[in-house]
């Protein structure tokens, strides 16, 4: 399992790297020079600062390696300056965000808590409703149940968010003013109210994003259960006694969890790319909506930085897929 | 002589062709044959058919597309054409589903647009069919391709694809535009953006069906008598890998209008002038609380359309699969 684990982490960089090379040829190869976007009113000094950040004009493999360096050891090293206080980044330059000229990560950092904020409680409640449902869906196949749930996964899976989102700000915010329509990211919970609001303000952007999850999951947990509830384990728990309870929720559900728990890690860095949407629909000033404002801006840092950030999620809960397969499973052990 | 043989051995879906065409003279003299002229592809209709979801998908996708190719032609008013006096105009006889603020006519606009989302839905799809069955077979079929082309598939789905297909969409735009015109340009960058992007799913059935198709009699058969690589390919292999890749046709058009919209949404696809769904939507959410049907009927038109298309994905996938399929 180690050396599986280990083997698994070795391909990452490989992975990674490419990903980023990717990225660096794709901004590099647009035609049109990156400097040209910047306003004329930028000072020429500051100009200069960005030029040499970016290490403009010299080859282009030195100018890669300068970006890998600053993404994967200066900024690492200004997160434990400013966790300990210490010195160790002084001087070095960071990755400078054309825009506001300042650091591109402490941006990223300010909006990072809303989008975890949504997409989590999202994906919470999505796994907490999918995994009931598809249980009860393939117990009773073909019942009421089950094709009342397969006609509304089938609904949520092909509405795209930017429509579902702008139906439940019709009806709840617009018609039924029940909710607010848009993200207020200013509110402080330091009281009970204050907590109600942010509950109530976050509710329209969470039910977006879970029907869409709860969709794919209750799908795929249903035809887990389908194919586990046949097998011959399950007739001989039945045979020795078992109360039906104990069968299915203990014996059936743990082996159907198997896969399941791998789509649950596979989906999370899906679900911050589907969360730009949201974030734009429902104005939540997380990372997906600093993504267009930066793109819209030309802000290339910026957009480089982030975009790379959601290849490392990729990677790195492919790698967690892959890694709790092997201990769910020992059948699937490579090693 | 190589022709001649390379058609003999039954091939799944290929062979119909072969057949009928081989017994049409035959059964004109005996009767009995004529029993027989029933091809497979019925088996897959009727499969198809009592797939209750798939028909009604099938119908409502038909229906979508006929109005929107040929509704512009007989619909009098122009999806462009501005009338200041009669903006903001709600459900009428003249604007069945009211004008904007401009007063151009939304249900000439929703046609028009629905023209542009379903030419790039069709055509990225089409894009990222032949992308991912060439990439398949060449990785299914020599072995010595199998490894990098698996491995560059992985790294490919490794990427943060809808970051990438805007900062693609961000770069490319102006000088495509500058090349080809507007319309032209966004649309070659928009198809093509979408066709690099999604291929990769079909490779990877593609390769497995193809690995295992590999090791069959008949391409051993062909294999024996001289056939060459390419041949095999093009004479069994491809006619038996067609329903996956029917399958995930269907799915592919699916996804690429959602794509499609959802850049269009973002800004970053096609130019107001020029209504796609996504865009339509985009312009009606601003207003949203006075006039929703203007977000609405483009958001209720791309749903429609998903919804349809995986419903006759399913029923397709169940159709072509032969252990289902007369059950």
């Amino acid at each position: 399992m180690l050396t599986f684990t280990i083997r698994r982490l070795l391909f990452a960089i490989p992975t990674l790297l490419f990903i980023a090379l990717v990225i660096f040829l794709l901004l590099e190869l647009a035609p049109g020079d990156p400097m040209a976007n910047v306003p004329l009113t930028v000072p020429s000094e500051v100009k200069e600062q960005m030029r040499v950040a970016l290490g403009l004009g010299e080859p282009m493999h030195i100018r890669f390696w300068k970006w890998i360096i600053q993404f994967f050891w200066i900024e690492p090293l200004n997160v434990f300056d400013a966790l300990f206080g210490t010195g160790f980044a002084e001087g070095k330059l960071r990755i400078i965000s054309w825009q506001n000229r300042a650091p591109v990560f402490i941006a990223i950092a300010e909006r990072i808590p809303q989008t975890l904020w949504v997409v989590g409680t999202a994906y919470v409640v999505a796994i907490l409703i999918a995994i009931p449902v598809g249980i009860y869906s393939a117990y009773r196949q073909y019942s009421i149940f089950d094709q009342a749930g397969t006609f509304v996964t089938m609904v949520g899976f092909s509405v795209p968010p930017f429509f579902s989102g702008v139906l439940v700000i019709l009806i709840f915010a617009v018609q039924l003013r029940w909710f607010p329509s848009i993200y207020d990211t200013t509110l402080e919970v330091n009281s009970w109210e204050a907590f109600g609001m942010q509950v109530r303000q976050m509710f329209l952007p969470v039910m977006v994003l879970a029907l869409q999850i709860t969709s794919q999951l209750s799908r795929f947990m249903r035809a887990s259960m389908l194919d586990n509830l046949n097998q011959d384990y399950v007739r001989t728990a039945r045979a020795k006694g078992l109360r039906e309870n104990t069968v299915v929720l203990v014996h059936v559900l743990r082996n159907s969890m198997i896969p399941v728990v791998t789509v649950i890690a596979l989906g999370v860095p899906s679900i911050f790319g589907g969360a730009i949407i949201t974030e734009q629909v429902f104005k939540v000033n997380g990372i997906g909506q600093l993504l267009i404002t930066a793109i819209q801006a030309n802000d290339l840092p910026m957009v480089q930085t982030l975009t790379f950030i959601f290849a490392v999620l990729i990677v790195l809960f492919n790698l967690i897929a892959d890694v709790l397969y092997g201990m769910l499973d020992p059948r699937i052990r490579y090693d | 002589m190589t022709e001649h043989d390379a058609r003999a051995p039954g091939t799944a879906i290929g062979s119909e062709f072969g057949t009928v065409a081989a017994s049409a003279p035959v059964a004109g003299a005996e009767p009995i044959l004529m029993t027989r002229a029933r091809s497979q592809w019925w088996d897959v209709w009727d499969q198809f058919s009592s797939h209750k979801g798939a028909l009604a998908g099938a119908a409502v996708f038909l229906a979508i597309v006929l109005m929107v190719v040929i509704g512009p032609m007989i619909w009098p008013l122009d999806p462009t054409e501005t009338d200041i006096r009669s903006r903001n105009q709600g459900i009428s006889l003249v604007h069945p589903l009211g004008t904007d603020q401009l007063g151009r006519d939304i249900f000439a606009r929703v046609m028009q647009g629905g023209r542009i989302s379903l030419a790039v839905g069709l055509t990225a799809m089409a894009l990222s069919l032949v992308l991912g069955t060439l990439i398949g077979v060449m990785a299914g079929y020599f072995r010595r391709l199998d490894g990098p082309l698996m491995r560059f598939t992985d790294l490919f789905l490794a990427l943060p694809l809808l970051p990438l297909l805007l900062v693609m969409v961000l770069l490319f735009r102006e000088p495509l535009t500058a090349a080809f015109g507007i319309e032209t340009g966004i649309f070659i960058l928009i198809v093509s953006a979408i066709g690099i992007t999604s291929w990769m799913q079909t490779a990877r059935i593609v390769r497995g069906d193809v690995l295992a198709l590999k090791e069959r009699e008949f391409v051993l058969a062909a294999r024996a008598t001289g056939t060459p690589s390419r041949r095999i390919v093009t004479r069994h292999v491809l006619p038996n890998i067609l329903s996956p890749i029917m399958v995930s046709a269907t799915l592919g058009i699916a996804t690429a209008i959602i794509t499609e919209s959802a850049l269009s949404f973002l800004g970053l696809g096609f130019p107001p002038d020029f209504p796609t769904w996504g865009r339509l939507l985009n312009d009606g959410v601003s207003y949203l609380e006075l006039y929703p049907g203007r977000a609405f009927w483009p958001g209720l038109a791309i749903s429609l359309v998903v919804l349809s298309i995986n419903y006759v994905g399913d029923g397709l996938r169940d159709a072509l699969d032969p252990r289902i399929r007369g059950r």
